[in-house]
C-alpha cells in the first residue's frame, strides 16, 4: 500500500512526485507510455510564461506567476538548463496596442514584474531582427525558457532518487474504492495507494470517471511546430509572441535553451487523443505566421517539424480539485502549465493536507540532481580528468551535437532510466542534431542491446512495437 | 607542429595522404572519427567502384583496401576514433579520442575530407507521424550491410539518389519487397546504370514527379499517402494513393558536412554547401585545402580520388613554401549550370572542371565564355543533375582572362 499514487509522470505528476518526496510518503508514479514525460511534455513551446496571460485570480494566473518565480531555483537543483531571455508580445497596429495595453494592466494585477511597453525604435535594437512591420511590443523581462522534457525527466530521476518508485508501461484501467484507499489496476496487476493524484493529462477525464468522477472533459488541442537547426537559434534572444486575438496566441519564435529556433504551435481542436500527426496546413501556417513576426527566418534549415497535443479543461481555467475523498484532480494544465508545474506540486501537497495526509518532512530528502549536462560544459581540463577515469567520455557518439559514449551510458543509467531511441535522445540530445540519428543511430541500439541485456533487433524507437529492426538478414521470415 | 593534417580517413582524406607522401611530405596525420580507415564505403558492398580509376569493377571495401594498404605501405600515421571537435583559422585543430581524451595540434596544412551527410525527414516537413521504421538509406544500408540487420520488409523509397537506389536493389536481395521508388523531380538524381541494374531489373517501379504526403503508423510505419506533382512540385490532391509499408527510406539528398569549415571561417558556396576553393582545392582560408564530398556531392568516387589526389599535391606544394597565386578568376555560370569546381583558378594553367547541370537537357553545347565572348565549345547529347560532368579548359583561355563563364547552349532554344 502507497500513500500516494501518481497517475501520470509528465511534467506536472513528475514535479507532483518530486514535491511529495520530501515527505516522509510512500509514493508510486504511474505511466502508461515506455517512458516519462512522453504527452504533452514531450512537445510544447518550451516557455517558462511571465504571467500575463490569464485572467486575474484564476488558478492559472495565480500559479503561472508563482511557478514562474520558483523556476531557476527548481532547475538550479535539478541541473536543467534554464534561461531567463525574456519576451515580447508584439503588435502590427493599433488595434494590438490596445490589446497590449490591456495585458500589461492584466500583468500587473497578477503581480509579474518589470512589464513595460516598449516602442519601434527600442525594439529595433534588443531584437534587430524583429519584422519592419512592428510599431510596439509588451516587454516582460521575466519571461524564460527551459527544455519541458528536460524538466520533468530530471524532477522523476530526483524523485526516485528520494524514494519514489516509477511504473511504466502501466496504463491504468481500473480504479476501486477500498477501505483504506484506492486500488489501482492496469490489466491483471494492481496496487493500492491511500491518496490518488489524477496527473493524467489528456486522460485526466477517463481516469476521474473510473473513480466516480465524471465532471471533467478533456479535449486535445492539436500544436504543430517547426525546429531549426542550431546555425538558427541566435535570429532572436527573446521570445516573440503575437499580440492574442479571438483566433487564439498565434505562432511564436523563440530561440531554445539548446540554442535551435522553435517556431509554432498551430492550435486546432482534435476528436482522437492520439492524433499526432502534422499537416501541411499547419506547416504552412507556422511559416506564414512566422515570418510575419521575424524577418529572415532560413525554413531550410529546419531540422524537424512535430505535434503535441494539449490538455484542454471544460472550465477555461486549470481544474485542481478534490471531488471525492483522498482523490485530487490535477486537469486541464494546457499553457502555462510548464510554467506553473513548481507551483501546482506545492498546491497538490497543500490539498492532500487538506484530506487527511500527514505531511512531515523528510530528513535525508536530497533535492539536488546531478546535471546530465555537466561534461558538456566542462572545461577541457575537467573533461580529460574524467577521460582518463572513463575512456567512453572521449569518444564522440553523436557528431552533430557532440555527445559521448560516456554521457549516453550515464542517461541509460541514471534515473529515470530510459529503453528505447527516443528515450536516450530526450536524455542527451544523441540523434537530436542535423543528421537527425542517421549516423549515430545503429551505435545506440547497440549500447541500448548491451546495456538492457537485450538482442539488437528487440531495441524499439520508443517502445511498444516500434522496432528498429525486424530480424537478422537472411533470416526465415 | 605537424605539417598535414588530414581531417577524414575515407576515400578522400587517405588518397590525399598518399598523393601529399608522394610529393615529398612525411609529417603527416590522419584523424578518423570511425574505427575503421575507408568512410562510407566500408558499407557500400556492391560492386561499380574503380572503373575509371583502376579499369575493373570493385566493390566499395576493396577499393578503400587499395588506399588503406598504400597508407600502412607507406607508414602514414593515422588516428582512429578521433573526432575532430573544432578548427581555426590559424590551423589549429581541437579532437578527441578515449586514448588521448581532448588535444590539440598546430598543423602547417590541413586538408578537409570529412565526407557528407544524408537529409534526413526531419527536413522534408512530411505530414503525419513520427513512427519507427523511417529511415535514411545509409542508415538501413549501414543495419543491412554492416550490422546484419534488416530495418524492414516492405519498403516505399523517397528520392531516387543512388544510394536510394542500391538499397532498392539490396533490400529486394534481402527478401523485402521494394513497392516504389518516388521522386519529386520529372528525372532521377541517380546514376542512368544504377536505374538500370536497380529497379528496372528488379521490377522496382520509379514513379516520377511524385513524392510523399503523408506517414502513417503509431508504433511503426504502417503506410504511406503518396501523390503526383504538379510542374510547381506541388501534390495534386487527386492523386493520392495509399501504399501499405512498414517501412520508408530517403535518398532526398546529401549535404558536406561543412560545420568545421565554418568554425574556421572558410568561406562557402551556397550551391555546393562545400568550400569555395582554387584550381588546388585551396579554401578562402590559406593553407586549408578541401576534397571528396565534403566539397560537393560526388556520384563516383573515382572522381574523389582524382580531387583528392590534386589536395594533397597542392598541400604539399604549400608546405614547401608555394603561396596561393595573388589574382583569382572566377568561373561564373549561367544557372543551366548550376556551378563549377573549382569556383575560381589563380594559375596559369589547364584545369579540369567539375559541374553539374540544373535540369535534364538534350543536345547541347557546353560554352566556356571568356571574358563575356565563347571560347570553346563541346557537344553533349545529354547531361542531367545526376552525373557529374567535367570539361578541360586549357591554359591558353585561362591566361590573361579577367573572368571565365561556364554554359549550356540547348539546341532548338
Amino acid at each position: 500500500m502507497y500513500d500516494v499514487a501518481v497517475i501520470g509522470a509528465g511534467v506536472t505528476g513528475g514535479m507532483i512526485a518530486r514535491k511529495l518526496s520530501s515527505y516522509n510518503l510512500t509514493i508510486c508514479l504511474l505511466e502508461k507510455e515506455n517512458d516519462v514525460a512522453m504527452g504533452a511534455t514531450r512537445a510544447n513551446s518550451a516557455i517558462v510564461h511571465a504571467g500575463f496571460d490569464a485572467e486575474e485570480g484564476t488558478l492559472k494566473a495565480k500559479l503561472n506567476v508563482k511557478g514562474s518565480e520558483m523556476m531557476k531555483q527548481v532547475t538550479d537543483e535539478l541541473g536543467v538548463k534554464y534561461k531567463n531571455n525574456g519576451s515580447l508580445v508584439i503588435g502590427f497596429n493599433a488595434e494590438d496596442r490596445a490589446v497590449l495595453e490591456g495585458l500589461l494592466e492584466r500583468g500587473r494585477k497578477n503581480g509579474v514584474r518589470d512589464l513595460r511597453i516598449i516602442e519601434k525604435e527600442e525594439l529595433g535594437r534588443i531584437e534587430p531582427n524583429i519584422s519592419k512591420n512592428v510599431i510596439c511590443a509588451l516587454y516582460a523581462p521575466t519571461g524564460a525558457i527551459v527544455c519541458p522534457y528536460d524538466l520533468a525527466i530530471a524532477a522523476i530521476g530526483n524523485a526516485m532518487d528520494n524514494g519514489v518508485k516509477l511504473k511504466l508501461n502501466f496504463e491504468v484501467t481500473g480504479i476501486k474504492k477500498t477501505e483504506e484507499g484506492y486500488e489501482i489496476s492496469s490489466g491483471e496487476e494492481k496496487i493500492s495507494a491511500r491518496y490518488i493524484v489524477n496527473a493524467a493529462g489528456l486522460y485526466a477525464d477517463a481516469i476521474a470517471a473510473m473513480a466516480g468522477d465524471t465532471s471533467l472533459r478533456i479535449r486535445p488541442r492539436r500544436g504543430e511546430y517547426i525546429l531549426l537547426d542550431k546555425e538558427c537559434g541566435g535570429l532572436v534572444t527573446h521570445t516573440i509572441f503575437r499580440t492574442p486575438s479571438k483566433m487564439g496566441k498565434g505562432i511564436l519564435v523563440t530561440p531554445t535553451v539548446d540554442g535551435n529556433l522553435l517556431t509554432g504551435p498551430t492550435s486546432v481542436d482534435m476528436e482522437e487523443k492520439e492524433d499526432k500527426a502534422t499537416t501541411p496546413e499547419g506547416f504552412a501556417r507556422i511559416i506564414k505566421e512566422a515570418c510575419e513576426n521575424v524577418d529572415g527566418i532560413p525554413f531550410n534549415k529546419t531540422i524537424t517539424s512535430f505535434c503535441g497535443l494539449r490538455a484542454v479543461g471544460n472550465t477555461g481555467d486549470f481544474i485542481i480539485n478534490t471531488p471525492l475523498e483522498g482523490f485530487v484532480n490535477v486537469a486541464g494544465i494546457e499553457s502555462p502549465g510548464l510554467s506553473a508545474s513548481p507551483a501546482i506540486a506545492e498546491y497538490v501537497a497543500q490539498l492532500l493536507e487538506e484530506q487527511g495526509l500527514a505531511l512531515s518532512a523528510k530528513m535525508d530528502y536530497d533535492p539536488y540532481r546531478k546535471s546530465m549536462h555537466a561534461f558538456r560544459e566542462a572545461s577541457i581540463e575537467e573533461k580529460n580528468a574524467l577521460i582518463r577515469k572513463d575512456r567512453t567520455y572521449g569518444k564522440i557518439v553523436c557528431r552533430c551535437e557532440g555527445v559521448t559514449e560516456g554521457e549516453i551510458l550515464e542517461a541509460i543509467r541514471t534515473n529515470p532510466k530510459p529503453s528505447d531511441l527516443d528515450g536516450v535522445k530526450r536524455r542527451t540530445r544523441a540523434q537530436m542534431g542535423r543528421c537527425q540519428g542517421g549516423f549515430c543511430g545503429p551505435y545506440i541500439v547497440e549500447l541500448l542491446a548491451r546495456e538492457l541485456g537485450i538482442p539488437y533487433d528487440k531495441v524499439t524507437k520508443s517502445g511498444g512495437d516500434s522496432y528498429i529492426n525486424i530480424g537478422e538478414t537472411k533470416e526465415d521470415r | 607542429m605537424t605539417d598535414l593534417v588530414i581531417i577524414g580517413g575515407g576515400p578522400a582524406g587517405m588518397s590525399a595522404a598518399v598523393a601529399a607522401y608522394e610529393s615529398g611530405i612525411r609529417d603527416i596525420l590522419i584523424l578518423e572519427r570511425d574505427e575503421n580507415l575507408g568512410g562510407i564505403l566500408q558499407q557500400c558492398i556492391h560492386n561499380g567502384f574503380g572503373l575509371h580509376k583502376f579499369g575493373e569493377e570493385l566493390t566499395g571495401p576493396e577499393y578503400a583496401w587499395r588506399y588503406e594498404k598504400k597508407v600502412r605501405e607507406l607508414g602514414i600515421p593515422f588516428k582512429l576514433n578521433t573526432m575532430v571537435l573544432d578548427i581555426t583559422e590559424d590551423r589549429v585543430i581541437t579532437a578527441t579520442s578515449s586514448e588521448e581524451g581532448v588535444f590539440q595540434i598546430q598543423a602547417k596544412a590541413i586538408i578537409l575530407a570529412m565526407g557528407c551527410r544524408e537529409r534526413s525527414k526531419g527536413a522534408l516537413n512530411i505530414a503525419g507521424t513520427r513512427p519507427a521504421g523511417i529511415y535514411s538509406a545509409g542508415t538501413a544500408q549501414k543495419y543491412v550491410n554492416r550490422k546484419g540487420y534488416m530495418p524492414g520488409k516492405n519498403v516505399v523509397i523517397l528520392g531516387s539518389g543512388d544510394i536510394g537506389l542500391i538499397m532498392a536493389r539490396r533490400m529486394t536481395l534481402e527478401g523485402a519487397s521494394v513497392k516504389a521508388v518516388c521522386e519529386l523531380m520529372p528525372y532521377s538524381g541517380g546514376l542512368a546504370r544504377n536505374i538500370e541494374q536497380c529497379l528496372h531489373d528488379f521490377n522496382i517501379p520509379l514513379k516520377l514527379s511524385t513524392t510523399v504526403v503523408e506517414i502513417h503508423g503509431k508504433d511503426r510505419v504502417t503506410g504511406v499517402t503518396i501523390a503526383a506533382v504538379d510542374e510547381r512540385r506541388r501534390p495534386i490532391p487527386e492523386t493520392r494513393e495509399y501504399i501499405p509499408c512498414d517501412t520508408l527510406l530517403l535518398s532526398v539528398g546529401l549535404i558536406p558536412e561543412n560545420e568545421l569549415s565554418k568554425s574556421a571561417g572558410i568561406s562557402l558556396d551556397r550551391i555546393t554547401g562545400g568550400a569555395e576553393v582554387d584550381q588546388d582545392r585551396q579554401t578562402s582560408v590559406e593553407g586549408i585545402f578541401a576534397c571528396g564530398n565534403v566539397l560537393h556531392v560526388h556520384d563516383l568516387v573515382d572522381y574523389v580520388s582524382e580531387e583528392a589526389e590534386i589536395a594533397g599535391r597542392s598541400a604539399a606544394e604549400y608546405i614547401k613554401g608555394a603561396k596561393p597565386g595573388d589574382e583569382s578568376v572566377r568561373i561564373t555560370t549561367d544557372g543551366k549550370v548550376r556551378y563549377t569546381v573549382p569556383q575560381r583558378v589563380t594559375a596559369d594553367k589547364a584545369v579540369n572542371v567539375y559541374f553539374r547541370v540544373a535540369d535534364v537537357y538534350k543536345n547541347v553545347t557546353i560554352q566556356v565564355y571568356r571574358d563575356g565572348e565563347p571560347v570553346y565549345a563541346k557537344k553533349k547529347a545529354r547531361v542531367a543533375p545526376g552525373e557529374m560532368e567535367t570539361l578541360r579548359i586549357g591554359e591558353d583561355i585561362i591566361k590573361g582572362a579577367k573572368e571565365l563563364k561556364l554554359g549550356l547552349e540547348v539546341s532548338g532554344q
